[in-house]
């Protein structure tokens, strides 16, 4: 039995309850319900402005429910902080700060403890450990600026492992890497979700999910579909979603048709 | 040379103002990296313009400017941080608004007020005329402003890389925000004297500028810069003392020649190892 197996043990960690975000009079989520096991590696897809970053925001607490609720692990988002680790859309970040691969990865352990920071070895160690986990030890006292996008993404991922959350979070983590680099990070999240850790990435391929998820989550500032990438992508869900765009994606995608699989 | 150097000790003024002048220069060029790395250029310029009306009241009811200073300082960062997030005008438009109204409304109390201030000195700065006790309060502001670097560094260093992870981590991003800028403010407002509203700018980013075109790293970028801004700031105040020059607009030209080499320091190195790649 392996660590996700033991770990996975069908208790739901992140509940969304009618869960609706306003920005001003414009709706940006509107009744969202599902329910996220321990564990499980979710795709959460959809169009452009179809709410996954406003559902990542919220998650994180960083913007409030207008209606429903969230819940993590029972709490609110808001009281849930520390137990979710983010890695924001690369754009979000400001690149200007020449700093070193273990600065970044040192934000994983900053606290608002000053204290906190004085043991020097604990870090240090903590900090190793994270980069051994995402290949990228050698690179400990590279400057950022010097990192491909792809090598800049597992920093990032790097520093939301040495947090040591339950929960983590991907905005467009595949945005802007090459294809080498999206099955890299691919593989990296695979052996995080072994140990255990849910994962919740925001995505705009649609392909192959299956092959890649435990479960995909379809906004279009409503919850499409959730559930295994297999059963729940049907025709009618990439419609909800994206609309006019249906035939490319039934053309080009590996979806599951009623009784009838594309792969096949 | 020695001579030379020594000779201004003479003078118990000089004296005075090569501290002022080291604790101000050091004192900018410590949070320079942050505001230029931050895109804060324009906000501090703000700051400073902000100050007038404060010390146009300050003055008339018979403070110093160096006396203001903190409680100016905080109270034009906190307006500033509350106007920003509060308006849906853009950040830059804000901080415009701000900078221009405050400005004018501080030349109307001037001569509303009848306060008796040189604003030639107040716009450029008179280091020369600094006394003992705003010796003691800018150096007392430069060792606080130190101090509260050193101890929030992580946080501030977080904050302002990644505002959103530092806020998903749970640091208090509200109050790391209200900080640096009261910080900022503080740096600015016992800055005054010596290099008055309008050249204060030139001594936070100028500096910090400098320092990332020589520099690999933010810590490295963070002790050349505040090298450079204490060079500025004496080596201007010599040029003043020798050349009977104006002090302010003198450390600003000599910030802007250290600019200038570090510039051309950086176009060579960037030259040298494009062709260290091209012959290897």
């Amino acid at each position: 039995m392996d660590t996700k197996e033991v770990n996975s043990v069908n208790t739901p960690l992140i509940v969304s309850d009618g869960c609706c975000v306003h920005f001003g009079n414009a709706p940006a989520l509107e009744g969202v319900n599902f329910s996220i096991n321990r564990g499980r590696k979710v795709a959460v897809v959809g169009p452009n402005g179809g709410g996954k970053s406003t559902l990542f925001n919220a998650l994180a607490g960083l913007i409030p429910l207008t209606e429903g609720s969230l819940k993590i692990d029972g709490k609110s988002p808001n009281e849930a902080k520390g137990k979710v680790s983010y890695v924001p859309q690369k754009d979000l970040i400001n690149w200007n700060f020449p700093l070193s691969v273990k600065q970044v990865v040192e934000m994983g352990v900053t606290t608002n403890k000053v204290s906190s920071l004085f043991n020097r070895k604990k870090i240090n160690d903590k900090i190793k450990k994270a980069l051994q986990d995402v290949g990228l030890e050698e690179k400990i006292n590279d400057n950022i600026k010097s990192l491909s996008g792809g090598q800049l993404q597992r920093v990032l991922i790097a520093r939301a492992l040495a947090q040591d959350s339950e929960i983590l979070l991907l905005d467009e983590a595949f945005s802007a890497v090459d294809i080498g680099a999206q099955e890299d990070i691919m593989q990296l999240i695979n052996s995080i979700n072994l140990d255990g850790k849910t994962i919740l990435i925001a995505t705009h391929d649609v392909n192959n999910l299956e092959e890649k998820f435990d479960e995909v989550l379809c906004l279009n500032k409503h919850c499409c579909a959730y559930g295994d990438p297999s059963e729940v992508l049907t025709p009618e869900v990439i419609e909800e979603m994206y609309g006019s765009h249906t035939e490319l994606f039934m053309n080009k995608s590996h979806f599951k048709t009623e009784g009838n699989n594309s792969n096949d | 040379m020695i001579e030379l150097i020594l000779d201004p000790f003479k003078y118990d003024f000089m004296i005075r103002s090569l501290i002022t002048a080291f604790a101000s220069g050091a004192m900018l060029s410590i949070l320079g990296p942050f505001a230029i790395n931050r895109n804060m250029g324009f906000m501090a310029d703000a700051m400073a313009h902000a100050t007038l009306p404060i010390i146009a009241v300050g003055v008339f009811l018979g403070f110093s400017i160096s006396e203001l200073g903190v409680p100016a300082a905080i109270l034009i960062a906190i307006f500033l941080g509350i106007i920003i997030k509060n308006t849906n005008v853009g950040e830059d438009t804000a901080i415009g608004i701000i900078f221009s109204s405050f400005f004018a409304l501080g030349f109307v109390l001037i001569s509303l007020l009848n306060v008796t201030i040189n604003l030639e000195d107040l716009l450029f700065g008179q280091i020369l005329a600094v006394s003992t006790s705003d010796v003691y309060i800018v150096v007392s502001l430069l060792t606080i402003v130190f101090l509260i670097v050193i101890v929030y560094f992580k946080q501030l260093l977080f904050y302002s890389f990644d505002p959103i992870g530092a806020e998903v981590k749970g640091l208090n991003t509200t109050f790391l925000n209200y900080l640096f800028l009261i910080l900022l403010s503080i740096a600015i407002v016992g800055s005054l004297q010596t290099v008055g509203i309008i050249l204060v700018l030139s001594m936070l980013i100028i500096p910090a500028a400098a320092a990332k075109l020589v520099t690999d790293t933010f810590v490295t970028s963070i002790k050349v810069s505040v090298l450079f801004g204490v060079v500025s700031s004496i080596t201007g105040l010599y040029l003043s003392y020798f050349l009977n020059l104006p002090s302010g607009p003198s450390m600003s030209l000599v910030a802007t020649t250290i600019f200038v080499l570090a510039f051309l320091s950086n176009k060579i190195r960037k030259k040298g190892s494009l062709a260290t790649v091209t012959i290897s």
